[in-house]
């Protein structure tokens, strides 16, 4: 039983990361109707940024890690302006393959600029496990688990109580009549791919201290939050977060139980779930099922 | 036959007659890189009647690739312990040429069947999912060692199923004379021109099969397809049959590219066929130009030598404007991968066409003159 349970909770501290850019991913879908799949490597690139500040120019882990977070705004919004906005209301194609051209940039300029060999990212929790009642539960996995529950309480609370909040969601919903009311839609979703790429960031700086900071970071994990995006309902921020909590969960008790697929067919699950959700219910535990108009 | 079907096969011809003429024009290192060029160009032949042709886009045709390289692979394998399948192991089962076609099916039946659940999956969802098996598809392969050969990979550089130049040593005075592959009359005597004629002729068959297949009505189904499912479906065009068959039609190409990459290389392992290769065949069409034919050479020698020769030459590529965080590491394997990235992006922004869409602009400029 105890073991059970140090499986839920380091479950949820890995689902948490997967919520985080699952997350990123749902709120560029739902204001632009696109999958962004250089999520995953904007947010290693910025960890990289953050690293760097520590590592060569002596910054201590917060003011790198608020840097990093501004630092991940001004690049999202810039890639959005510079080459999403121009593709966008053309082809979906063009859009993904726009998306992929930035995946291949991001990742080769990270190698090129930090090289590949693997390296350690401090984590500002320490590594040690509190007992409770005969669970050792990981200081550093509450951490995670803190942070994400603590940016997805304050987006929230962004998206609901401002007015560049109330704008978003305005033009996500309805460009045009936001248009016409004066809303600047194309700064609206600039804005949304920055508040992504800082959730993106973020998932990043909270993944490598665990997983080692590599430019192939976060490509299982990108799959890992697709899933979680997809099984939540890929325009539910709500069921990006719990979507993401039951992945990681369910990935690490799976791990543990079913040896059959143990470490090395995790990929594959996670995969098997994005099938299984897409064929069976494509709108996931918390979408809203579409209706096309023909 | 119209005049404009007779000039191009003419020019068809053409072009045969000088894929055949150029290893004797050229350095066995050359023909080498060539055949690569052919492989690719098989693929993307594929891959562009899937997306180009039919819009289905496709993030993860490496990992048909993966299928048809490992079944030539394990088909050729003489490994030891030998692989071993349902409790039959594998030893020199099958000469290289004769698994190139099985590799083939094998593929194109993975594809059609993929086809299935893809069909309730559109745009967005589809690049996802087949995205999503290009980065399963390795783990799957390590997991299941006794019959892939798991991360080490299978070696048939040494199997007697493997067509080469045979190398004789005469016993008494050491010397050693080479005896050249002969096919149909044809003597060749280095690897690198066999593999070049192997993989060039069966990238034309390719084409012209492609040319073939896409000149009537079944292609003009397929574009209907792409271009509005309802439209299409209106007038008649099943979408399911269609679909799948697009599917399975693309993934034998990708096979038959697999498996001739597994005999250019000798070798395979997971890392043979990375997310990076789909991806990079994506981008091989986007540059050809989605839909086009011919011009998807030009996508095959880019991704050809944008991977072999730009890494070597990081430095000449490395902008001064690039923020110096660290330090550059200039033999860092992130060079080509910037620059197709760019580039992907800009043929995106400047030139959706790819070259097709720039030589029908020209084309169109020539003829508005006259």
């Amino acid at each position: 039983m105890a073991q059970f349970l140090q499986q839920v909770v380091s479950g949820l501290a890995t689902g948490s990361i997967f919520a985080a850019l699952a997350l990123a991913l749902v709120l560029i879908h739902r204001a632009t109707g696109v999958i962004n799949f250089a999520q995953g490597e904007m947010a290693m690139f910025t960890t990289y940024v953050a690293w760097a500040l520590m590592e060569h120019h002596g910054w201590s882990y917060w003011p790198a890690f608020v840097a990093t977070l501004m630092i991940a705004f001004v690049l999202g919004v810039g890639i959005q302006r510079v080459a999403i906005q121009p593709v966008t209301g053309t082809s979906v194609l063009a859009v993904v393959i726009v998306t992929i051209g930035l995946l291949l940039t991001f990742n080769g300029l990270a190698a090129l600029t930090w090289g590949a060999e693997p390296q350690a990212f401090e984590s500002p929790f320490p590594n040690a496990t509190w007992d409770i009642g005969g669970v050792a539960v990981g200081q550093r996995d509450v951490g995670t688990l803190a942070v994400v529950i603590a940016l997805v309480l304050l987006l929230w609370a962004f998206f609901q109580f401002t007015k560049i909040g109330l704008a978003l969601r305005a033009s996500a919903l309805n460009p045009d009549a936001s248009r016409l009311v004066g809303v600047r839609v194309g700064w609206m979703l600039a804005i949304g791919w920055g508040l992504a790429a800082v959730l993106g960031a973020v998932a990043g700086m909270l993944a490598a201290p665990s997983f080692l900071l590599a430019p192939t970071l976060m490509q299982a994990l990108l799959i890992y939050a697709f899933a979680a995006a997809v099984l939540g309902g890929i325009d539910s921020p709500f069921g990006a977060v719990v979507g993401g909590l039951l992945l990681g969960v369910g990935l690490n008790l799976i791990e543990t139980y079913v040896d059959f697929v143990g470490a090395d067919l995790k990929l594959p699950v996670a995969l098997l779930i994005i099938l299984v959700v897409l064929l069976v219910r494509p709108a996931g535990i918390f979408g809203k099922p579409v209706t096309r108009r023909v | 036959m119209r005049r404009a079907e007779l000039t191009r096969i003419a020019l068809f011809a053409l072009a045969v007659a000088a894929v055949f003429l150029l290893p004797f024009a050229i350095s066995d290192f050359r023909a080498q890189q060539l055949s690569y060029v052919g492989i690719y160009l098989i693929a993307l032949l594929g891959l562009n009647l899937l997306t180009g042709i039919t819009g289905q886009i496709s993030l993860g045709h490496g990992a048909f690739m993966l299928i048809g390289g490992y079944t030539t692979a394990i088909l050729m394998s003489n490994q030891d312990p030998p692989l071993e399948l349902l409790g039959h192991q594998f030893t020199n089962d099958v000469r290289d040429i004769w698994t190139i076609p099985i590799a083939g099916l094998v593929a194109g039946l993975a594809g059609f069947l993929f086809g299935f659940p893809a069909l309730r999956l559109t745009g967005l969802y589809l690049a996802l999912a087949t995205f999503a098996v290009a980065v399963a598809a390795p783990a799957v392969v390590k997991k299941y060692q006794g019959f892939t050969g798991g991360g080490v990979g299978i070696n048939i550089f040494e199997v007697e199923t493997r067509t080469r130049p045979k190398e004789v040593t005469d016993p008494v005075t050491f010397e050693t004379t080479r005896e050249p592959i002969n096919i149909v009359g044809l003597e060749i005597d280095t690897f690198n021109d066999w593999l070049y004629y192997l993989s060039w002729t069966i990238a034309l068959v390719l084409f012209a099969v492609a040319w073939l297949l896409l000149r009537g009505r079944f292609g003009r189904s397929l574009r209907a397809v792409r271009d509005s499912e309802l439209a299409a479906a209106s007038s008649g065009i099943n979408l399911a049959t269609y679909k799948t068959l697009a599917f399975g039609i693309s993934a034998f190409y990708a096979g038959v590219a697999g498996s001739l990459l597994a005999i250019a290389t000798t070798f395979v392992n997971p890392d043979t066929f990375p997310i990076a290769l789909s991806i990079f065949l994506l981008v091989g069409v986007v540059v050809g130009g989605l839909g086009s034919l011919w011009p998807l050479v030009f996508g095959a020698v880019f991704i050809h030598f944008m991977q072999i020769e730009w890494a070597q030459r990081t430095e000449a590529i490395v902008p001064d404007f690039i923020p110096v965080l660290g330090d550059i590491d200039t033999d860092a394997p992130g060079a080509p991968a910037v620059a197709f990235g760019v580039i992907l992006i800009l043929i995106m922004l400047i030139a959706p066409g790819g070259v097709a869409g720039l030589v029908r602009r020209l084309r169109a400029l020539a003829t508005r003159r006259g």
